[in-house]
């Protein structure tokens, strides 16, 4: 009904056309995103709504099974909160609006079944550059309508006279991938000692601010003014999401979901995958800590958060089968 | 390498990125973990995949024998820095164009942005610095940068100097995400009026002369 200030279908992201210059875009915070999908019982991989603060004004047409992981945009459909990070029965003819921002920088709208959307080179997500995939390769305007895939509403049973929505009752743990929102680890990158003595010292010592001009495709990081040993030109080579480069004006930027597939800036480090949840929950003004650790450390994180969710997901989809069966 | 990781990848393997001298692979380490030749660190089990695609793989006859003409209007409406680079390199407007589109280039990679073609190697007497800041550049803008030209498909922030807008488009969001450009191409510019432009712009064209 209202559009907010980015709203975007995303996926788990585009993969295997890197070598034409077409990058992976995706979810900022995959976890929130396969999250949320797991909760009404998709797939991760499926289509969800990611939504930026101001958010959007939703009406919901149709008796609907939803979740919102993510930020804390406090959702709330007509008057009522709404709890995140769990299943929703939504009655029809109800406005989801996000009034207020409590924390964090994106949330994840799932609906049962997925969005009805088509695959662009096997993914939702939307190129916001190419004007392709997700929604007509472009932001919800007002007036957009959202299809479901799913026309079967299993629930209906379960509605109570006079109430607007019904929380299921299991949720996501979600504490543990954004713990200490403000250490944020890496490992060091393949120009990690280009770097003078001092400024690896700073990088890893001192506080780093996210800038205002951070968005989809990196965050701006101001900072202590780094140095390298001596001046290099880099030819071009592969980025990925959560490669730190330094600027020539000697300050940072963290290469998000929109990242380009090349660049020719010195690379220093990468964010480890287990941590670029919690990295894309950090607004502008946020500061935080780089902590260094090795590749075995950043695997083995890495591995405990996928083999949560994966026990998450199988729970989930027993839970609503369950429910489906039992109506 | 990149051949031959697609004849011999990997469950796991998501991408790979081509760039002139390094290979780039994207990688999900919880599907290849479960591979069961794979012992310690996933990092130390790719990183020896990568090795043996080194090692093994044969160099390949280039993939492209095509020579793509483009047409290229280098008006001063179009070449938004052609009077800093006649400044900077002495040369006249006339002498940049003749020089731009007297060499052939071949295409080393297309990154960046969907279907941007880097191409090398520019001519000694146009190589000069991108510019210290990015500003913005309409699609189409042709642009050089050290020893490289390239073309931007989108409009963005662009730090090459630009002289001059090719009609044609480079990207084409259909189902294959197709490029104009592939790497191996050969280039050749061609200097074409404003009107011409607009002609070709208008059919929206694909004009292209190519050779095997």
């Amino acid at each position: 009904m209202r559009p907010g200030l980015q709203d975007t279908i995303q996926d788990m992201g585009r993969y295997g056309y890197g070598s034409r210059g077409i990058n992976e875009g995706g979810a900022m915070d995959r976890y929130a995103a396969a999250a949320a999908n797991m909760l009404v019982g998709n797939e991760n991989g499926e289509a969800v709504l990611e939504i930026h603060f101001p958010g959007p004004h939703i009406l919901f047409e149709q008796n609907t099974l939803i979740s919102i992981t993510g930020a804390d945009f406090t959702p709330t459909l007509n008057d009522h909160a709404l709890p995140m990070w769990q299943p929703i029965i939504i009655r029809k003819n109800t406005i989801l609006h996000f009034p207020s921002l409590a924390h964090g920088a994106r949330c994840y709208l799932a609906v049962h079944g997925g969005f009805d959307i088509d695959k662009w080179l096997n993914s939702y997500s939307t190129h916001l550059k190419a004007g392709a995939g997700g929604f007509h390769g472009r932001p919800i305007q007002k007036g957009d309508i959202l299809h479901c895939r799913e026309s079967t509403f299993y629930f209906a049973g379960m509605m109570k006279e006079g109430k607007d929505y019904l929380p299921l009752h299991w949720r996501a743990a979600y504490n543990k991938p954004y713990q200490l929102p403000h250490e944020i680890s890496f490992v060091p990158g393949n120009e990690w000692d280009f770097l003078t003595d001092a400024s690896k010292e700073a990088f890893t010592q001192s506080n780093f601010i996210i800038h205002p001009s951070s968005d989809r495709m990196g965050y701006q990081i101001k900072g202590e003014e780094l140095q390298l040993k001596e001046h290099v030109e880099l030819i071009s080579t592969g980025v990925s999401f959560g490669t730190v480069q330094l600027l020539p004006n000697s300050q940072l930027v963290i290469l998000m979901a929109d990242h380009q597939t090349t660049g020719g800036y010195p690379r220093l480090g990468h964010i480890i995958s287990a941590h670029l949840p919690k990295l894309a929950q950090l607004r502008p003004s946020d500061s935080f800590r780089f902590t260094a650790v090795d590749v075995a450390t950043a695997e083995s994180l890495l591995f405990s958060q996928v083999q949560e969710q994966a026990i998450i997901k199988r729970a989930c989809m027993d839970h609503l089968n369950e429910l489906i069966c039992a109506q | 390498m990149q051949a031959w990781l697609q004849v011999n990848g990997f469950d796991g393997l998501k991408d790979i990125i081509v760039a002139y001298s390094s290979l780039t692979i994207i990688y999900d380490p919880a599907i290849i973990k479960k591979i069961p030749s794979v012992q310690g660190p996933v990092f130390e089990w790719v990183k020896q995949k990568l090795s043996q695609a080194y090692y093994l793989s044969l160099p390949q006859e280039e993939d492209s024998h095509r020579i793509i003409r483009l047409p290229v209007c280098y008006e001063d409406e179009f070449g938004i820095d052609t009077a800093h680079v006649s400044a900077s390199q002495q040369l006249s407007r006339e002498d940049i164009v003749n020089i731009h589109t007297a060499s052939t280039y071949r295409v080393y990679m297309i990154g960046f942005l969907p279907g941007f073609p880097y191409m090398a190697t520019l001519d000694e007497r146009l190589v000069l610095p991108r510019k210290p800041k990015p500003v913005p550049v309409i699609a189409g803008s042709v642009g050089i940068a050290g020893s490289q030209t390239g073309i931007y498909p989108f409009n963005s922030p662009g730090g090459w100097n630009i002289i001059g807008r090719t009609p044609i488009g480079l990207f084409h969001p259909d189902s294959h995400g197709s490029t104009l450009f592939r790497t191996g191409d050969r280039v050749q510019f061609y200097p074409i009026s404003l009107k011409a432009f607009q002609e070709m712009e208008q059919q929206e064209l694909v004009n292209i002369k190519y050779e095997e």
